[in-house]
């Protein structure tokens, strides 16, 4: 697949089609990509990959590239195409200056998940239908490529791509995941116990603002977080109240436009798994709304902006989390 | 040389215990981290924590003072208490050296006393490192992870844990605690450095051409154009700064309590839009500036000021952490480059 990806980022720059491509560069390690803007068919013969660890979704560096002149190409994962297709309907990119290319994902890996099943010193991975052979500084190992999955890959939500103007392999369907079990779960403990469970989590938090500068559902000019001028700005978590805050806000403000991409939680230095509180959200809303996926529809208006006489009552979601 | 079998270690970080705060690197859910010794916690065997040991002497958020505020009179608080005396036991090679270039900053004058205060009440018991990972490369730096510095060096042999005082404290540490530790030769300790040397040789970023970056050539590492292509993909968030251990940047801030002020500081980092708000504003307008400045000020500025010394410590936590996967590795190869 890499090659078919290197081939087509050469042709549209050849044809003159686009000027630069936007995909993931090659890194130390295999595992540690970066993403990158490619003008050269050298560059992207030298350095252009896509494999289990191109995981990092590109559609939010759109925002930033189409402020400059020229077409770029960008290659788009299923889940990265509902945040394209979401970053779209948010007028935050200009659909005539990108050339989408879908590409097929079979899950992206984690290599914390590699590393917490006790290999260390890893020099090199190489995927073998669904073994991985890990190279280490201590020898060679294999690690189940089931093992090895994101979070987020693990409750695939779709393989279908919303938004492109060309395909690469054939289209997915949107998948019947298990990924609000966890949501479940935390629904069923009592309201000490998630407190208790939340308190745990984001306590770890170091403010390092991964999170929310990954996130393509944040495309604040400025964060008001960042803004001194804001009164609530803030750069460390000073208590236990401002981390919650600052996640709670955060959530609060993506709602209804978070995808459930994951990126949120694949950055966070901490662990942290942040991507449950966006999905509590995203299941309130099915339960309150019926069922919206952001970025799925174009043209769909979003239940919160929306106004519909059967809409819930506010004092009956209120009753609902008592 | 002493030693004591790992069985009982649980003994000794007991003893430990309770005469001074213990803290030591434990196994978690989400990684390791330098927590305060609770009874059944065991050493990590991890060679890093997630975040860097510089939290004990620089935490991250910290009162400085306060103001009482009474009509028109003003009353300053002096908030500052005497540390207490408190133990790191299993701090890495890397780790310990940042202390060593965190003093150069903070000790220098005028000293940070609410630093200092920490620094002076600590006793650090430093260990080798067994298992180097992919992604260290204190020996670029000049830093020997068979042989960590600190007040005790340990090293982890077979089912024993070797120790050596380096330090008139690690000397009380070690006969505070001598029932339980007995004597040692050094054989086993040489051959050890000796197996973690030959796996340092085989570490593929053991050897960054960092000797390329050099004071008098600042102005042409400082308009180097590489510095627009590796900083493209940077999102600014801080997460290499925080989980560096040598970054020490920080801001002051004042909080409203309603009837006074609570003056702190917390970490800031260069990679922020808000960092260093001037008289005017932030000096670094784009994130090319921003990235530029965190890895000159360790690679360029700190060595000139620092007869030599870097501001990095090779630990591999930013290579592991940053979510693009964009690293002072790589910017050692591009930049400092094999020209």
């Amino acid at each position: 697949m890499q090659q078919v990806i290197r081939d087509k980022a050469l042709s549209l720059l050849e044809a003159g089609k686009v000027d630069r491509v936007l995909a993931w560069k090659e890194g130390e390690f295999f595992y540690d990509q970066t993403p990158h803007v490619f003008k050269t068919a050298e560059e992207i013969n030298r350095s252009l990959v896509y494999n289990g660890f191109s995981a990092a979704n590109l559609s939010k560096y759109l925002v930033k590239e189409t402020l400059k002149d020229g077409m770029i190409a960008v290659f788009l994962k299923p889940c990265d195409t509902y945040s394209f297709s979401q970053l779209l309907k948010e007028h935050r990119i200009p659909r005539e200056k990108v050339w989408a290319v879908g590409i097929p994902c079979d899950g992206k890996l984690d290599i914390d998940r590699i590393r917490k099943a006790g290999l260390r010193g890893i020099t090199s991975i190489r995927e073998d239908g669904d073994r991985l052979s890990v190279s280490t500084i201590y020898g060679e190992k294999t690690v189940a490529k089931s093992d090895a999955l994101a979070e987020r890959c693990e409750n695939c939500k779709s393989r279908k791509h919303i938004v492109y103007d060309e395909l690469i392999g054939s289209e997915g369907e949107a998948l019947d995941s298990g990924r609000f079990d966890a949501v479940e779960a935390l629904e069923k403990m009592s309201p000490e116990e998630r407190f208790a469970f939340w308190q745990k989590e984001l306590s770890r938090c170091i403010r390092c603002n991964a999170c929310r500068n990954a996130c393509p559902a944040c495309t604040c000019e400025k964060c008001v977080f960042d803004n001194p001028a804001s009164g609530i700005e803030s750069k460390a978590p000073a208590s236990s109240f401002e981390e919650q805050n600052f996640h709670i806000i955060r959530a609060f403000h993506v709602v209804g436009r978070c995808t459930d991409c994951g990126e949120c939680s694949r950055v966070c230095p901490q662990s942290i798994p942040l991507h449950l509180i966006n999905r509590k959200f995203i299941k309130d809303i099915n339960e309150f709304y019926g069922t919206y996926q952001a970025g799925e529809n174009p043209d769909e208006r979003a239940p919160l902006t929306n106004f519909d006489k059967d809409d819930m009552e506010p004092a009956d979601a209120f009753r609902k989390g008592e | 040389m002493k030693k004591i079998a790992l069985q009982n270690l649980p003994k000794l970080f007991s003893a430990i215990s309770e005469s001074k705060a213990l803290y030591l690197p434990v196994d978690t859910e989400s990684g390791a981290e330098f927590r305060l010794y609770r009874e059944g916690d065991t050493l990590s065997e991890a060679c890093n924590t997630n975040r860097s040991a510089k939290d004990f002497f620089f935490p991250q958020v910290e009162d400085m003072a306060e103001f009482k505020v009474e009509g028109k009179k003003i009353e300053v608080l002096d908030i500052r208490r005497e540390s207490e005396e408190f133990v790191i036991f299993g701090a890495r090679a890397c780790d310990v050296k940042s202390f060593e270039i965190l003093d150069s900053v903070f000790l220098a004058d005028p000293v940070d006393t609410y630093y200092k205060n920490r620094r002076e009440h600590v006793t650090v018991i430093s260990l080798a490192c067994n298992f180097p990972e992919e992604t260290c490369f204190c020996s670029t730096f000049g830093i020997d992870a068979a042989s960590p510095a600190g007040d005790v060096a340990a090293w982890i042999i077979d089912e024993e844990l070797y120790m050596t005082a380096l330090t008139e404290k690690g000397e009380a540490f070690l006969s505070a605690h001598a029932a339980l530790l007995s004597d040692a030769d050094e054989s086993k300790v040489d051959k050890k450095k000796e197996e973690i040397a030959e796996i340092c040789h085989r570490l593929p970023l053991q050897n960054l051409p960092v000797e390329h970056f050099k004071a008098e050539k600042l102005m042409e590492h400082f308009n180097d154009p590489k510095w627009a292509e590796l900083s493209q993909s940077c999102i600014g968030c801080g997460t290499c700064t925080f989980v560096c251990p040598t970054c020490q940047c920080f801001d002051i801030r004042d909080f409203d309590t309603g009837n006074g002020i609570q003056r702190y500081r917390c970490w800031d980092s260069c990679m922020y839009s808000d960092f260093t708000q001037m008289a005017a504003a932030q000096p670094r307008l784009t994130q090319l500036e921003r990235f530029r400045q965190r890895f000159m000020h360790k690679l360029v500025y700190h060595p000139a000021n620092h007869e030599g010394t870097y501001g990095c410590v090779g630990c591999g936590r930013c290579l592991a952490k940053c979510p693009i996967s964009m690293n002072i590795a790589k910017v050692i190869k591009e930049i400092g480059g094999e020209k």
